[in-house]
């Protein structure tokens, strides 16, 4: 608001450079009261809590609180449960985004077209999106319990469980049991990205490509797709940050387990810092995982502007 | 060949539907089937009876009639807060050129790298001097923050569907930038209006963290909060909890089938001038 005090000063100008910084001023107006509340609560926030990360902060311990340099992130070098989860959260992203990417990229496609029930049928898949993250944990929590779920039954039969049992109780499986709840939750999310980016491309183009008697598969491969790529790794970058930062179904479904089999970083950050109340060593887990995202999104928006070019 | 590309394109769709709703379906399945039948009668699609028993029970005898409440106060205050501060970043973005715009765009963009895990106990400390923490307030003004930058690139790209010339010829008619704002310019925003209001009020109706973290008394938790301690019970009862669970689903889903196709609309609208 500072920019908005100053123009009454500013008038001795020139008039042009004067109404330049009145719109300024005017534009700061409409954008201070927004910026500032998600300053306040997320990078004051942030900046204190990268600042945790190299101290001894153990809230059942206060007398021995201080810094302590690096020494939590070497704590981190060593500590097995950090790599394992660093694996899982590579694992639970990549299954994740990449199914959400197809099948949401296939349910833009239908609804792109007409058909009859269209208006219904979006409303319906499109469902999913609205059910609350911790209420498709627990609901998917359910169907793989074999108590009260059918599907564990079925997975038997199509060959994929010797035994209708619950894959979130086995080590091996536990993941998939999250990475599914993951999947069905995001698909729309996708398809509604990917759905308004192909109602923007021109029509006109696929008339003038079948005119030239292209098949409808280089339509779809030299229009649909270069127009839809930017869409693409817009959602892809966005969403691989989400899912990857997300502990919500995690902590819902698994807590982590069993043995830390499905435990993924940011999971492991809230149980550090909300069960064991370390927020030194939690703090230090998440600085991490934030310079990962970091560094992976500037790739991601490099390679992006390499292939528009 | 033609008919049977249709078919298979049902086929497709129909697939799609049951993937999306059969979990939603059991949900509901099973908080309408008696107790004694989900034991004697195992995981049939349909039980041979039905009762509401597991409904009357949550909303007579069980608490969730008041985390429900909390949890509409703290979505409805989010929603209408973020769309507010999100109208005004938007239209800023939209209609002006400023030094710093960058910056900021960039800046909201970067906001959406952090683990919001990282800023619950910093958040936490700096709530509890203010009177913040365990009260309704401090939930919303803590969404609010978090849900605003994407509220905020939702609400740009509806505003650059809607021509410049519009607000230009109320102002030379005499208007101010801001009553032409109000009174031409947002009226034609309802649709982005009632996307942005619909996307953060189911944002704010999931949230479960942080909740968990900032409210510790029973008569102020969300519904997320309320019905995981109600899981965590030993013997559990699998229709109440079901029925709770299906009312929680209630209010979002109905939010949601209205607006988007909204969201379609306006998301189309940006990307064209994009």
């Amino acid at each position: 608001m500072s920019v908005a005090a100053d123009t009454p000063a500013a008038t001795g100008r020139s008039p042009s450079r004067t109404r330049r910084r009145f719109a300024a001023a005017e534009a700061y107006a409409y954008l201070a009261p927004g910026i500032a509340i998600v300053a306040l609560v997320m990078l004051v926030p942030l900046a204190v809590g990268i600042s945790f990360s190299f101290q001894n902060y153990v809230i059942f311990r206060p007398m021995s609180r201080g810094w302590n340099g690096v020494e939590n992130y070497l704590e981190l070098w060593t500590d097995r449960t950090f790599w394992l989860a660093l694996a899982n959260t590579a694992r639970w992203t990549f299954w994740s985004v990449a199914f959400q990417l197809g099948l949401g990229l296939g349910l833009a496609l239908i609804l792109n077209r007409p058909f009859p029930g269209r208006a219904v049928f979006q409303s319906l898949v499109f469902l999913p999106w609205a059910v609350p993250t911790f209420l498709s944990g627990l609901n998917w929590q359910w169907l793989f319990n074999p108590i009260v779920s059918p599907l564990p039954g079925w997975l038997t039969a199509v060959g994929v469980l010797e035994e209708p049992r619950n894959i979130l109780s086995d080590p091996d499986l536990a993941l998939y049991g999250p990475i599914t709840a993951m999947i069905w939750w995001g698909i729309p999310f996708f398809a509604i990205t990917l759905l308004a980016a192909l109602r923007s491309i021109p029509q006109d183009l696929y008339e003038a490509a079948s005119i030239d008697g292209a098949s409808p598969w280089q339509s779809f491969r030299h229009i649909t797709v270069p127009f839809l790529m930017p869409m693409i790794t817009i959602t892809i970058l966005l969403r691989t940050v989400w899912v990857a930062n997300s502990p919500d179904l995690i902590f819902v479904m698994t807590e982590g387990g069993p043995a830390n089999s499905s435990q993924t970083l940011p999971n492991y950050v809230f149980t550090s810092a909300y069960k064991s109340m370390d927020f030194g060593y939690a703090s230090a887990l998440a600085t991490v995982l934030m310079a990962m995202l970091v560094i992976y999104s500037i790739l991601l928006l490099f390679v992006r502007g390499r292939l528009g070019q | 060949m033609k008919s049977i590309t249709g078919a298979a394109l049902w086929l497709v769709r129909l697939a799609y539907l049951a993937f999306a709703l059969f979990p939603l379906f059991w949900l509901i399945r099973i908080s309408l089937t008696p107790d004694d039948l989900l034991y004697s009668e195992g995981t049939t699609i349909w039980p041979s009876s039905l009762t509401l028993a597991n409904f009357a029970y949550v909303i007579e005898e069980s608490p969730f009639p008041v985390f429900f409440g909390n949890t509409v106060i703290v979505s409805l205050g989010t929603a209408a807060a973020v769309t507010v501060l999100a109208a005004g970043i938007g239209y800023a973005f939209s209609r002006f050129e400023f030094a710093g715009k960058r910056t900021l765009m960039v800046f909201l963009v970067i906001t959406q790298l952090f683990p919001l895990v990282m800023v619950i106990t910093p958040l936490y400390q700096l709530l509890a001097p203010i009177g913040l923490v365990n009260t309704r307030i401090g939930l919303i003004v803590v969404f609010t923050a978090f849900n605003l930058p994407f509220a905020a690139f939702l609400m740009h790209s509806f505003y650059e569907g809607i021509p410049r010339e519009l607000e230009q010829a109320a102002m030379i008619d005499g208007c101010t930038r801001f009553q032409a704002l109000i009174r031409i310019i947002l009226p034609l925003m309802l649709p982005g209006i009632g996307a942005t209001l619909g996307f953060v009020f189911t944002a704010a109706w999931s949230e479960l963290l942080f909740s968990l973290m900032l409210i510790t008394s029973e008569t102020k938790k969300t519904f997320a909060v309320g019905l995981l301690s109600f899981v965590g019970k030993s013997g559990v009862d699998w229709g109440q909890m079901m029925a709770a669970a299906t009312l929680a689903l209630i209010p979002p889903a109905i939010f949601f089938t209205f607006i988007q196709k909204y969201l379609v609309g306006g998301l189309t609208a940006g990307a064209v001038k994009a």
